[in-house]
């Protein structure tokens, strides 16, 4: 029973990862219909960008925000330089350039700071509390941090006119532009604040899985999973779906090792996380492809 | 309307048709014949004859690729799966059966057919975005498929298996490169015919107004779901034969050996060398291959000669080669030639 309760709060503290790079996602496919596979790799890159400016002794609560500015540049450049002149280009065009900024950036973070693995200092005080059994302060102060993440962009998109452009830009280009908003820079937002998320995301799993240039592609293949459970048209679905796959994941390998002691078979464990999250991708896309939360979207034809 | 503008000018083309198609086949005889007589003379390694093999196998798995995205308009990143489980099912049959290699491409290839078409099942219901989701989810898995505990006894998990190359037959004076070489020449020359008249069959255009308009393909009786999941088979079987040739000249095959970097070089393929173009995939092939063997070197040399503080690596080419082609040729080299050649014929 406590490891039960020891995974699902690992669960937990993993779906927060997923829930803040499923929101980055969901973030520019609402206000471009594009999935993002390049998400992964910016996230690896600024988390990178935050080792190197802890190396050069800044603290960590000072690198974040400003590895969180970079970022955000980062992704508005992407946009404004790469995707902006694809503007009507082919669905394949796009998912192509998608993978070679894919490409590009584990290629960068690979020359820059080379292959060896690198570990990362948490940046919480690593002390004991009620329930610490259950749980890291680590994993504790990544929940902390993606809700108060969740919170600030609520409130960004509810409450700051910018914010209202944006949502008007997302849901109606042609009528936003009429009431005078720039919608390609609203675009560019979009993504600058889905490289922030992503930085974030980054930055905070570093410390909880080593940093490497790989590190991202079993968290990414999650976040499209959360995404995508949640619903991939729905901000609040796809944290939602962030942490139910993260607890999912965690059960699934715990009730594998259940059943392996019980009955002797090994039918699942933690050498297979990927292989479950390509099942849970291809069980909701094709059972219900608008996720828990997602509105369907109707074609007219 | 379309019918009757290519009846009419049938009779002009089949002369050239014909010359063409002559052109191709006595291609096919005399480049092999005048390689392996370099070969011979020594000009050509063994090792080369290796590489030109490497070549031609990935031009086979890009032709899938091609097959699928450019003439039916489904977008695949998971395509180095098939090539993994071509490359596995050959080596199981000849590491655990003792089947001679000829023998495993036919089960390689219906194999792969199979686990493509049950694959492009549910992807029927998936559209562009959605349907590379899943593929990149399937390319990133795959590794950890391939070491999965219950069928490590045929795969023999992270280790891998050795797949030792036959002699060449009834004695011929080849070394083995080099008769692994005519080999995969062969069967390219074949899938590359079959792929042709396909395209240019009933099937062919079925495929092809799928990817143009898929809602206007079923309304003139085409039935796309049907059409799509074959094609899938389809070209999972084509690359899944080039997987299966690939471990048999390479003689391993290793859960780390289809990363996901595979996939994402045969999609590099398809689109450096034209992703609607049966050439192209040939330029695709050569292109995955040089730049797996010397990206390496070149990046090395880039980087000592510009004086970069940083290492660059192999994939930045990959990167770079990608978006620039989106800007300049969408279709790719084949492409690019295409309408290079149409402008300058016209001036």
């Amino acid at each position: 029973m406590e490891q039960l309760i020891q995974q699902t709060a690992a669960g937990l503290a993993n779906g927060a990862i997923y829930a803040l790079l499923a929101l980055a996602l969901v973030m520019i496919f609402v206000s471009t219909d594009h999935i993002n596979f390049a998400q992964g790799e910016m996230a690896m890159f600024s988390a990178y960008l935050t080792w190197q400016f802890l190396q050069w002794g800044l603290n960590f609560w000072i690198a974040l925000p400003v590895v969180m500015v970079l970022s955000f540049v980062i992704g508005v450049g992407i946009e404004r330089v790469i995707l902006r002149p694809l503007h009507s280009a082919p669905l394949l065009s796009v998912v192509v350039v998608f993978i070679g900024l894919l490409t590009i950036f584990h290629a960068l973070a690979g020359g820059i700071w080379t292959h060896t693995i690198k570990a990362v200092p948490s940046p919480f005080p690593q002390v004991s509390f009620p329930g610490s059994s259950y749980i890291g302060p680590h994993q504790l102060g990544m929940i902390a941090v993606t809700i108060v993440m969740l919170f600030a962009l609520f409130a960004f998109f509810r409450l700051t006119p910018l914010g209202l452009a944006m949502r008007a830009a997302a849901q109606n280009p042609a009528s936003a532009r009429l009431a005078g908003i720039s919608v390609d820079w609203m675009l560019a937002l979009g993504w600058g604040l889905a490289a922030a998320v992503g930085a974030v995301a980054g930055s905070m799993v570093a410390p909880a899985v080593y940093l490497e240039p790989n590190m991202m592609a079993s968290i990414l293949l999650y976040g499209f999973a959360g995404a995508l459970v949640g619903g991939i048209s729905s901000p609040g679905g796809a944290v939602a779906g962030g942490f139910i796959v993260g607890v999912l994941e965690n059960l699934i390998a715990f009730l594998g090792n259940a059943l392996e002691r019980a009955t002797g078979f090994y039918l699942v464990g933690n050498g297979e996380k990927l292989t479950v999250a390509l099942i849970i991708v291809i069980t909701v896309l094709t059972l219900k492809p608008s996720g828990l939360f997602g509105h369907v979207t109707v074609k007219r034809v | 309307m379309a019918t009757t503008a290519s009846t009419s000018s049938t009779v002009a083309d089949t002369a050239t048709g014909f010359a063409w198609r002559y052109r191709y086949w006595l291609l096919l005889v005399v480049l092999p014949v005048l390689l392996i007589a370099a070969g011979k003379a020594g000009y050509i390694s063994n090792f080369q004859f290796l590489q030109l093999s490497l070549m031609i196998v990935y031009s086979i798995a890009v032709l899938g690729l091609i097959l699928l995205t450019g003439f039916n308009g489904q977008i695949s990143l998971g395509h180095g799966a098939f090539f993994a489980v071509g490359a596995y099912t050959a080596a199981i049959m000849i590491d655990q059966a003792g089947w001679p290699f000829w023998a495993t491409l036919p089960v390689a290839a219906l194999v792969c057919f199979i686990v493509g078409y049950l694959f492009g099942l549910p992807a029927l219901r998936l559209e562009g975005h959605y349907l590379a989701l899943a593929t990149f989810a399937l390319a990133v898995a795959v590794p950890q498929i391939l070491k999965y505990k219950h069928i490590e006894p045929l795969t023999r998990g992270v280790m891998g298996i050795n797949v030792f190359k036959s002699d060449p037959p009834f004695g011929l004076p080849l070394s083995t490169d080099q008769w692994m070489f005519l080999v995969v020449l062969a069967l390219a020359a074949l899938m590359f015919w079959i792929a042709r008249n396909l395209l240019d069959s009933r099937t062919g255009r079925a495929l092809v107004a799928i990817r143009d308009h898929s809602m206007a393909a079923s309304t003139m009786g085409i039935n796309v779901s049907h059409y799509k999941a074959v094609m899938f088979g389809i070209s999972a079987l084509y690359t899944g034969l080039a997987g299966a040739m690939h471990g048999i000249i390479f003689e391993f095959v290793s859960p780390d050996s289809f990363r996901f970097e595979l996939s994402i070089a045969i999609l590099v393929g398809a689109v450096v060398g034209g992703i609607a173009s049966l050439p192209g995939a040939i330029i695709g092939g050569v292109f995955v291959q040089v730049i797996e063997k010397y990206a390496d070197a070149l990046t090395r040399k880039i980087s000592a000669a510009v004086h970069l503080p940083l290492e660059l690596e192999p994939w930045l080419i990959y990167g770079v080669a990608l978006i620039i082609l989106m800007y300049t040729m969408p279709m790719g080299i084949a492409g690019g030639m295409a309408a290079l050649w149409r402008r300058l014929k016209r001036s």
